[in-house]
């Protein structure tokens, strides 16, 4: 199974994310907008998600059997299209198109306009019951794909965020898997003390995710094996959903982006870009 | 066709969930999700007909529109029911993002729509719904008027690949249509009487009230042409339009608040097509309260008498009447 991956799988995927990453970084700059520190904390999980976890097909992105997947961080959708186009759904060059008029890749993800994309996001808490209703259907006509869902943990203030935690754990849900980009800061939050400034959108997930009855994981996620060998976990576990709570670095990559909340949605200036790039990847071999 | 003669009184509620039973029997992509409102709303009918099809969502109307949306885009066909107010009101963001937005097919019930129900006061009634809704991109909104009515545009939105919004009503009317006979067209008015001197557009349970409206304003010698307007969005321009032209003036009667319902989407085609003059019966801008129908109808203003009143200012301003 993946968990006992090759270490040269693994590198391909870390030489994966550190594209991503570098994509986004450029896109960002390139439209003038969008998101950075969570697309940044959430790359290690899509990129594992697209390249190794998720049953999909780029050439069949309608395959009734396909596993499902829903951004419902949605905020962080330039992350989402840059994997997308790195796995063969669109030409990368597309990226250049985001958040522009009549592009496919919008702002926020929109199912109408860009095949592959499993829901419509953006507005938060919600994708999280879409997921739910995804799963639920696939038990009710014996289907067997899996449904990936990604939540914030700011995204989890949202009270809808607990009532699909409710229903998934009534309904026995073991075919969802929802991954917690857990990077602990949010658009702006609390103001806290010291090192802990601004910190903890949600306090004690685990517990709480315990509490609602979900099989509660916890994996570094930057760390591919780690995140791999916890969505192999969540395939075992039976008449449960699983959540893996990712411990994440809000702006991973970029020493001046890393766990600051400005960072949340600005647009790097042409030097900030160029700085930026020279971090991406180091200690990848490439 | 209809006609002026009322059969006996059907709460929109029972049929609604003796038609979702059968639906679900039929048609394998239909579910019924209840905001455990089921007891009230008559989703309880398909619970004990046909369990399987009845998933029961808690007092949690948000998650439930996404759960719906969530299994539509599996290819089932969720119906969400709940009272008008809380559907609407309670989940509207969700609405907008996750269902309408895609236009995924799933079928939004609003039930307990209106001023009687059931003496729950002002926090359970539900007077802006159709306002609402009609906001939506690519929502289609219906308020059917009586039993058959609420069975042919079930049948509808069953056909119909879609977000489809249906207003349903908790107390017994009686009955106008004929089931064996009666159609639904979306984006049609049904005439029901025609008439020189005024058009009095009615939708949801005013038709039926408008109905009795009629026969006292025939006595007066006022010759009314009365058209029911199920379908809120799309609404039917055309016969609008020949309404105005043919009568020259308007009245709309609908159990809703006169801001943003079936009197404004009337006021628009007017101002854009035919203006005539046209006066609103509906609920004014004033919160309500718990109360016996007859009295609630009365105290807000858009009872029987009402409806008569407004169409006889209407005609007294054209000359039709002395």
């Amino acid at each position: 199974m993946s968990s006992a991956m090759p270490e040269t799988d693994l590198k391909e995927l870390e030489r994966i994310a550190a594209t991503t990453r570098r994509l986004v970084l450029e896109t960002v700059h390139h439209a003038g907008a969008g998101h950075i520190g969570g697309p940044l904390s959430v790359t290690d999980i899509l990129v594992t998600l697209y390249f190794r976890e998720l049953r999909i097909d780029p050439r069949r992105p309608r395959d009734p059997d396909r596993d499902r997947f829903v951004l419902s961080k949605g905020h962080s959708a330039v992350a989402l299209y840059t994997v997308m186009a790195l796995r063969g759904y669109f030409p990368v060059e597309e990226l250049k198109t985001f958040d522009k008029l009549d592009s496919r890749l919008q702002a926020h993800p929109d199912m109408t306009v860009l095949p592959g994309l499993d829901m419509s996001t953006g507005s938060l808490g919600q994708g999280i019951s879409t997921a739910v209703g995804m799963a639920l259907a696939a038990k009710l006509t014996g289907k067997t794909f899996r449904v990936y869902c990604v939540i914030g943990d700011g995204e989890s203030q949202e009270g809808q965020v607990w009532e699909a935690a409710d229903i998934a754990s009534k309904y026995r849900l073991d075919n969802l898997a929802l991954i917690m980009d857990h990077n602990r800061l949010q658009q702006f939050g609390w103001r806290g003390d010291g090192e802990k400034q601004r910190q903890d959108p949600v306090r004690s997930p685990k517990e709480r995710w315990q509490a609602f009855g979900w099989h509660v994981l916890e994996a570094d996620g930057h760390d591919m094996k780690h995140l791999l060998a916890a969505y192999d976990e969540a395939k075992q576990v039976k008449e449960k959903p699983t959540i893996i709570i990712a411990h994440t670095v809000k702006g991973k990559g970029v020493s001046f982006m890393e766990n600051n909340y400005a960072w949340h949605a600005k647009v790097p200036t042409a030097e900030e870009l160029r700085l930026a790039l020279a971090e991406i990847g180091q200690g990848v071999e490439v | 066709m209809a006609t002026l003669q009322l059969g006996p009184a059907t709460a929109m509620r029972d049929v609604f969930g003796q038609k979702l039973l059968e639906l679900s029997k039929t048609d394998p992509r239909v579910y019924a999700l209840d905001g455990d409102l089921g007891t009230s709303t008559k989703l309880d009918v398909v619970e004990k007909g046909n369990p399987e099809k009845f998933l029961q969502m808690g007092i949690a109307e948000q998650n439930m529109i996404g759960v719906a949306a969530g299994m539509a885009t599996v290819g089932l066909q969720p119906w969400v029911c709940s009272f008008a107010t809380f559907i609407v009101k309670r989940a509207l963001d969700q609405i907008f993002v996750t269902v309408a937005q895609p236009r995924l097919d799933v079928k939004l019930i609003g039930a307990y729509s209106g001023l009687l129900t059931g003496l729950t006061g002002k926090t359970h009634q539900g007077l802006e719904d159709l306002a609402i809704m009609r906001t939506i991109p690519y929502m289609v909104v219906l308020a059917p008027a009586d039993a058959a009515d609420v069975c042919k545009v079930m049948e509808f939105a069953n056909r119909y690949e879609g977000p489809v919004y249906i207003r349903l009503a908790r107390d017994p009317l009686p009955n106008l249509f004929d089931e064996r006979t009666h159609t639904f067209e979306l984006g049609k008015a049904v005439q029901i009487r025609d008439g020189r001197d005024v058009t009095l557009i009615a939708t949801g349970t005013q038709t039926v009230r408008s109905v009795e409206a009629v026969k006292r304003l025939e006595e007066r010698g006022i010759d009314v042409r009365l058209l029911h307007m199920p379908s809120i969005k799309p609404i039917d321009v055309e016969s609008i339009v020949a309404a105005a032209e043919q009568t020259g003036a308007i009245v709309t009667a609908e159990e809703h608040t006169i801001y943003g319902g079936l009197g404004s989407a009337v006021a628009e085609v007017l101002a854009e097509h035919c203006p005539v003059p046209m006066l609103r019966v509906g609920v004014k801008d004033r919160n309500s309260e718990s109360g016996p129908n007859d009295a609630l109808l009365k105290k807000y203003e858009i009872d029987m008498d009402h409806i008569v009143q407004a169409v006889e200012t209407m005609a007294r301003r054209k000359g039709s009447l002395r």
